[in-house]
């Protein structure tokens, strides 16, 4: 077991330096940082050639992949251009968590810049996810018990709709049936802007109304999706030979399926959790954009639109880590619920 | 985007107790009768298809919705699409403007007609990429094995693991204003057109190319391969004329779901304003800024909204279909 | 007497896409306290599906018992609800199946396995439960049980595995077990142990037993009557020396002489029954084996003979007299 742990910590290391590559040379050609960092301002030629020395980018691509990577603390640079390189280099390289320093936000380094956002971001996931999870088990608990019932099949046919919803139609219609219509008719309504109401202040209240709507938006289309599968997987267990011996046994029918059959859909339904982090922050972006909302989704493209180079290429290295660890940490923790891995 | 979910679908195995035999003649005395009479697989693809009733109403949607763009341009033309007059702009759905106006006075209908057209093309399009690199990257990969399929398959899980939004965000504005616009039978489309297009089948090859890849892994070793080899097939030949036939199936599923996967990969972009640019219309860009008007003018986004739900929708129906009358191990009730 | 088990005009049937699949269409057959009851037929003739039927197993929907009763001391096992049921499966009557290795929940350990119907039928407290189990395991050759509590079934071996179901079977003490096919997917050095454990069993503890199974060689070593089944339907009954003596059905006369024998001469083709089974899904008319049977005749065709006594204790299905060959 610990063999294996260490096996898949091993085998998501390439996986992450090509990762970091094609990152890499994607943002190669995202635009030009000198002229990001002087905003509306001309530069100056002699400026220009300064900052290219200074941020390497004079260097062939894979010197400049290198330093990125590593840093350039451990060499010289040559700032003022005659040619021999003088001043010791300041940065330390991605893998010792230096990201450098963003463009927009002159100064400050990319992993603040980011820090300030990533909470926010982390809030509506997590809550999204645990929404998600606890929905979709019911659904599936309820169809392994009450297959072919007729609310089995309209909750069915709901799944299937919500499952092919485009997230900014489920966004616009949930803003507006909650938050226009029922202004309109007096109720009370929910509000569709930021995490809070700058009047009434960042109170946890305040932010939990907010996130209502962000969160619903987030997790109806996971939700369907992960109700289908956690449903076809209960009922695929459900017509198990073991299953049919535990009836044989004449065990009650809550000890079979609560016991029985969702340990074993436990299986694949956690291998589904791990794949799924893509997508949600993939959806995030887009619902931080709708309901303004100050996460890194908003922040990425933002910054992207501006030519931060550093801070994007962070918040997509951060991003490609987070993947790859929690894939990782899910095979474990399959491997670890499954006893035929377990013990061998 | 729930892409990895195409691959799962409502599988509920059925007690099926069926012995359907073939008689041959035996005893003399009693005559030779045929209980069931044999189907040949297009007869047993085409029962299962036209069991699966919502397949059935998902492909007919489909065409109908084909039709509503390709047939609208009869009745409305691009000019007209395009035409703007500020002074009927934002008007409510009325019999002049069945869907409304915009916010610089377009019709809604009209372009949600031209809209329908590029969405679709798109949505095509970019399945074509898509359909010819994973089966490309999936073939090789699966047929080769060893180094090859080790460096194919670590650049294509590195590509999995980046969501795939991101990617499309990053390319766009990468190639956004470098490609000139077209002209094509008269009309006149965007070069965004095209980098869409182009950088949605760039980024869900993947999903193909897995599959593809495990067919391959499991076809290989049967023995009409080893019989081909054996008769100096050469190998592009047993990849094409032998082994991809057999992995029809999955390939056509794949692909069908992922027309609506490119659909809504063009719709999120485009309404981050990233996609295809105006005035060319996609169902996508007609959601741009749309949440600005909400409260005052929800038929700016509940019309092109609705469309893409349909499309998708009826796509969705149409691949459960399929990949229950293509699959025959799997069964849905 | 009356009989432990009961079943008359059992009829279930299968909803599916391609049409109605009649699977058991009328069987009726008693069991007594004690006596081991072997089913006997090729594949799909019905005979798992009836005894699945008895216990009311099937999956409804498709499956549908469209008729009969199942008397089990009395009681018609058919009208219970699936509540009721629960008290008799695993208590009253216990059901093993064919393969130990599909048949046992992969992630949960043996003992729980077997403690949890004690602890549900019995009311055994944990460790009452456990010091059972042990026993139990003893019982059916696994020693050193209370170390393997902890282990979960991919630790045995196939053998081993089979063993552990019929340790979990007859945790309560049925007074009928129902063995589904239990040695098909075993070796045959495996098979003869779970013969002789059954059969030592059974005689200690004075249960009954219904064997189904395909293969003849284990009718002839446990059962105390046979039945015959083809195509969802009884074609005869009989003692066990009466049927391997003198088969009176062309059917079980044909599986008796597609036995390879010892004393074949080398070279002699082995016999085979020509054709195969009618299709399920037409409804049943006439009798079945027709098709395929060396002594039909017209009437074969239109009408499907009942059960009829020919000899006592032995009734079959026939509409001719094969020793002579003439209808009677």
């Amino acid at each position: 077991m610990s063999r294996y742990i260490l096996r898949r910590f091993l085998q998501g290391i390439p996986l992450l330096f090509v990762i970091s590559l094609i990152l890499f040379m994607l943002m190669m050609n995202m635009g030009d940082p000198i002229a990001t960092m002087g905003g509306r301002s001309i530069v100056r030629p002699e400026e220009r050639a300064r900052l290219t020395r200074q941020l390497g980018l004079d260097k062939p691509i894979y010197v400049q992949y290198i330093y990125w990577l590593i840093g350039n603390d451990w060499t010289k640079v040559d700032l003022n251009g005659d040619g021999i390189a003088e001043t010791p280099g300041t940065r330390h390289g991605i893998l010792r968590g230096d990201f450098g320093t963003s463009l927009v936000n002159r100064g400050e380094s990319v992993v603040q810049v980011i820090g300030d956002r990533l909470p926010n971001t982390l809030l509506l996931m997590v809550a999204s996810e645990i929404v998600v999870l606890l929905g979709a088990l019911l659904v599936g608990i309820y169809s392994a018990l009450r297959q072919y019932s007729a609310l089995d099949n309209i909750l069915t046919a709901i799944l299937f709709v919500g499952y092919s919803m485009p997230i900014f139609f489920v966004a616009l219609l949930s803003m507006y049936i909650f938050s226009v219509l029922f202004k309109r008719w007096g109720l009370p309504y929910l509000p569709t802007v930021g995490m809070f109401d700058p009047p009434v202040g960042d109170t946890v209240g305040q932010v939990l109304l907010h996130m209502i709507l962000p969160v619903l938006t987030m997790s109806l289309v996971s939700f369907a999706s992960y109700s289908r599968y956690i449903r076809s997987t209960m009922l695929e267990v459900m017509s198990q030979d073991y299953i049919r011996t535990a009836r044989a046994k004449g065990l009650p029918r809550t000890t079979i399926v609560y016991i029985h059959a969702l340990k074993n859909a436990a299986l694949p339904i956690v291998t589904v959790i791990g794949l799924d982090l893509p997508f949600l922050l993939g959806g995030a972006v887009v619902t931080e954009r709708i309901f303004a909302w100050p996460g890194t989704g908003r922040l990425f493209l933002d910054y992207l639109g501006r030519g931060d180079v550093p801070v994007v290429m962070g918040i997509l290295m951060i991003i490609a880590v987070a993947v790859v660890v929690f894939q990782i940490i899910t095979d474990i923790v399959y491997a670890w619920l499954d006893p035929r891995i377990r013990y061998d | 985007m729930p892409g990895w979910i195409r691959g799962s679908g409502m599988i509920e195995k059925k007690n099926s107790m069926t012995a359907v035999t073939a008689q041959p003649k035996v005893a003399t005395l009693i005559q030779d009768e045929l209980d069931t009479p044999p189907l040949t697989l297009g007869q047993l693809t085409w029962r299962r298809f036209r069991r699966h009733k919502m397949a059935l109403i998902g492909g007919i949607v489909l065409i109908f919705l084909f039709f509503y763009a390709f047939g609208g341009s009869l009745f409305a033309s691009e000019k007209y699409a395009n035409f703007n007059d500020t002074s009927i702009s934002m008007q409510q759905p009325s019999v002049a403007h069945p869907f409304g106006t915009d916010a610089i006075g377009r019709d809604i209908l009209a372009r949600t007609i031209y809209g329908g057209q590029i969405s679709l093309i798109i949505g095509l399009f970019a399945v074509m990429i898509e359909t010819f690199f994973g089966i490309l990257v999936g073939a090789l990969a699966g047929y080769y094995g060893g180094v090859l399929d080790n460096i194919l398959m670590r650049i294509t899980e590195a590509m999995l693991n980046i969501p795939e939004i991101f990617l499309l965000i990053v390319m766009a504005k990468f190639f956004s204003g470098k490609i000139p616009d077209l002209e094509i039978t008269g009309r006149t489309f965007s070069g965004s057109v095209v980098v869409i297009v182009v950088i949605i089948g760039a980024t869900s090859w993947m999903y193909l190319a897995r599959i593809v890849r495990a067919e391959f892994l499991s076809l290989k070793e049967n023995d009409f391969v080893l019989a081909a080899r054996a008769t100096g097939t050469s190998n592009a030949e047993i990849i094409f004329r032998h082994i991809l036939p057999n992995s029809f199936a999955p390939i056509v599923v794949t692909a069908t779901l992922g027309v609506a996967n490119a659909i809504l990969a063009e719709a999120y972009i485009s309404f981050l304003g990233l996609g295809v640019q105006p005035p060319t219309a996609t169902w996508g860009n007609m959601l741009d800024g749309a949440n600005n008007y909400l409260d005052t003018a929800p038929w700016l986004w509940f019309f092109p909204a609705l469309l893409i739900l349909l499309t998708v929708l009826s796509i969705n129906f149409l691949g459960d279909g399929l990949r229950d009358a293509l699959d025959p191990r799997s069964r849905a009730s | 007497m009356t009989a432990l088990l009961e079943v008359n005009g059992l009829r279930t049937r299968f909803h599916t896409p391609e049409g109605m699949v009649y699977a058991v269409n009328g069987i009726s057959f008693h069991v007594d306290e004690g006596e081991t009851l072997a089913v006997v037929g090729e594949s799909g003739c019905g005979k798992s599906v009836s005894m699945l039927s008895v216990l009311q197993l099937i999956m409804v929907p498709p499956g549908e018992i469209s008729g009969g009763v199942a008397l089990y001391r009395g009681q018609d096992l058919l009208k219970k609800t699936d509540n009721e049921m629960e008290a008799i499966r695993g208590k009253e009557i216990s059901m093993i199946f064919q393969d130990p290795m599909t048949s046992l929940n992969p992630v949960l350990t043996i003992g729980r396995q077997i403690i949890e119907s004690l602890r549900k039928h019995i009311g055994m407290d944990q460790k009452t439960a456990e010091h059972r189990a042990v026993e139990l395991l003893d019982l059916v050759g696994i020693s050193d049980g209370l170390r393997h509590l902890d282990d979960y079934p991919h630790q045995f071996s196939g053998g081993m595995r089979q063993r552990v179901m019929i340790a979990m079977s007859l945790a309560c003490n049925p007074s009928l077990l129902i063995a589904d096919e239990p040695t098909t997917a075993l070796d045959v050095t495996i098979q003869a142990q779970i013969v002789e454990l059954i059969t030592k069993i059974r005689q200690q503890v004075g249960m009954a037993v219904i064997w189904i199974t395909h293969d003849l060689g284990v009718v002839a070593g446990i059962a105390d009557r046979v039945i015959v089944m083809y195509a969802g339907f009884i074609v005869e009954e009989a003692g066990v020396d009466a049927m391997y003596e003198n088969p009176r059905h062309p059917y079980t006369s044909a599986l008796l002489n597609a036995l390879p024998r010892v004393d074949q001469r080398r070279g002699e083709r082995l016999k085979s029954i020509a054709g195969a089974p009618p299709s399920l899904l037409v409804e049943p008319s006439g009798c079945p084996f027709v098709r395929r049977c060396e002594y039909a005749i017209e009437r074969c065709k239109i009408e499907n003979p009942p059960l009829t006594l020919v000899e006592p204790a032995h009734t079959i299905a026939c509409w001719v007299d094969i020793r002579t060959g003439v209808p009677r």
